[in-house]
């Protein structure tokens, strides 16, 4: 559920690794983002609305992942999978860290990328630069 | 009572105008838009603060730890999804109070810990339904054998007001078994009840016989002098 610039990679790379895909998001021209490769069915729709959620066959999804730009939108609709349409795996991007926390502690499968992006950037910063790159 | 309401637009304005004329309450509002804020300041007086009512920050702010309610009234049915789940997880609010958008969305919030939710699109419908001129039967509970018991309201216009439940020609296995009538009083038919405009009537009929029950009970009188008999039948 959301075909942004994450959506569309991690769409592509299960595709890759063998899984049946199918994208939702509430506009068309976000498709654009999927590789003509890409064989998976695409819909447009609103992922917080469970007849939408129905309709695409959540129901018989192994595994249900929001990553739209809404923290608020990925939790229920991640909840929704889960409650309503009993998807063993879902998983929700959440931006705000503290929301992520809540979350995680109510048993969802959460990814916060404000700090693992953080943490990636000290890291680096941390790490010794590549040689011939010092200086100007 | 310490009552928060997230979200300023119409329903939070005089949600909150009418907490306070109640007077014993102290309302907080939670907003984002500035324009929006000013107006409830204005108006209202000093109980709006601007921020997102879904983050952690702003709720520790509005003191979300001592409110005795919490009452999300944003038009994003996932945003007063997540204020009152925070609420309640991570500020042990005791009663969650949502306005929903979309009515399906009443069962998933409550199962997800929600106290109560309001739908104005329900509540709109719901009255709509029962002012249509058609006055659908609704199924209310289907029993074992193929019946069911059926709620249904009668028109002023149909040929059975005046009559007596003994009278009626009603299809086969299908039986009054209660009548409310327009005061709000439940009332056991006998034969001898006479049918009142505007009664809600619950019967017990086979599915099959649905149609024909509605037909009986709402057709109406071909002698009606302005031909009221143009819904239809």
């Amino acid at each position: 559920m959301g075909c942004g610039r994450v959506g569309a990679a991690l769409a592509t790379m299960l595709e890759e690794d063998g899984h049946e895909v199918t994208v939702l998001d509430v506009q068309a021209a976000a498709f654009r983002r999927l590789p003509a490769e890409f064989k998976g069915r695409r819909h447009v729709g609103n992922g917080i609305d469970q007849e939408v959620l129905a309709r695409i066959g959540v129901g018989g999804a192994d595994a249900f992942i929001a990553v739209t730009q809404g923290d608020n939108r990925n939790v229920m609709a991640t909840q929704m999978a889960r409650e309503l349409f009993g998807v063993k795996r879902a998983l929700c991007r959440i931006y705000d860290p503290i929301r992520e926390e809540i979350y995680r502690n109510l048993g969802l499968e959460t990814i916060s990328p404000t700090l693992v992006g953080a943490r990636l950037l000290r890291e680096t910063l941390e790490r010794a630069p590549p040689a011939g790159k010092t200086g100007g | 009572m310490y009552i928060i309401v997230i979200g300023a637009g119409k329903v939070g304005y005089y949600l909150a105008k009418e907490l306070l004329a109640e007077g014993e309450n102290e309302v907080l509002v939670i907003e984002k838009d500035g324009a929006k804020c000013e107006r409830i300041a204005e108006e209202l007086g000093d109980i709006v603060l601007r921020g997102d009512g879904c983050e952690a920050a702003t709720m520790s702010l509005a003191g979300f730890g001592r409110a005795d309610m919490v009452i999300a009234v944003t038009g994003d049915d996932e945003d007063n999804l997540v204020s009152c789940q925070v609420a309640k997880v991570k500020f042990n609010v005791p009663r969650t109070v949502a306005r929903i958008n979309n009515p399906k969305n009443e069962e998933i919030f409550r199962r997800l810990g929600i106290d109560a939710t309001i739908s104005a699109t329900a509540a709109i419908l719901a009255h709509i339904e029962q002012e249509l001129p058609t006055h659908p039967l609704i199924p209310l509970l289907t029993l074992r054998m193929g019946l069911e018991i059926v709620g249904l309201k009668i028109p002023p216009t149909a040929a059975v007001v005046g009559k007596r439940v003994g009278e009626l020609m009603l299809p086969q296995q299908s039986l009054i078994a209660l009548i409310i009538d327009s005061r709000g009083s439940p009332n056991a038919p006998t034969g001898q009840t006479v049918i009142q405009a505007e009664d809600e009537v619950v019967a017990v009929t086979r599915t099959e016989n649905e149609g024909a029950l509605r037909a009986a009970l709402t057709a109406p009188s071909t002698s009606e002098p302005f031909g009221a008999a143009a819904s239809g039948q």
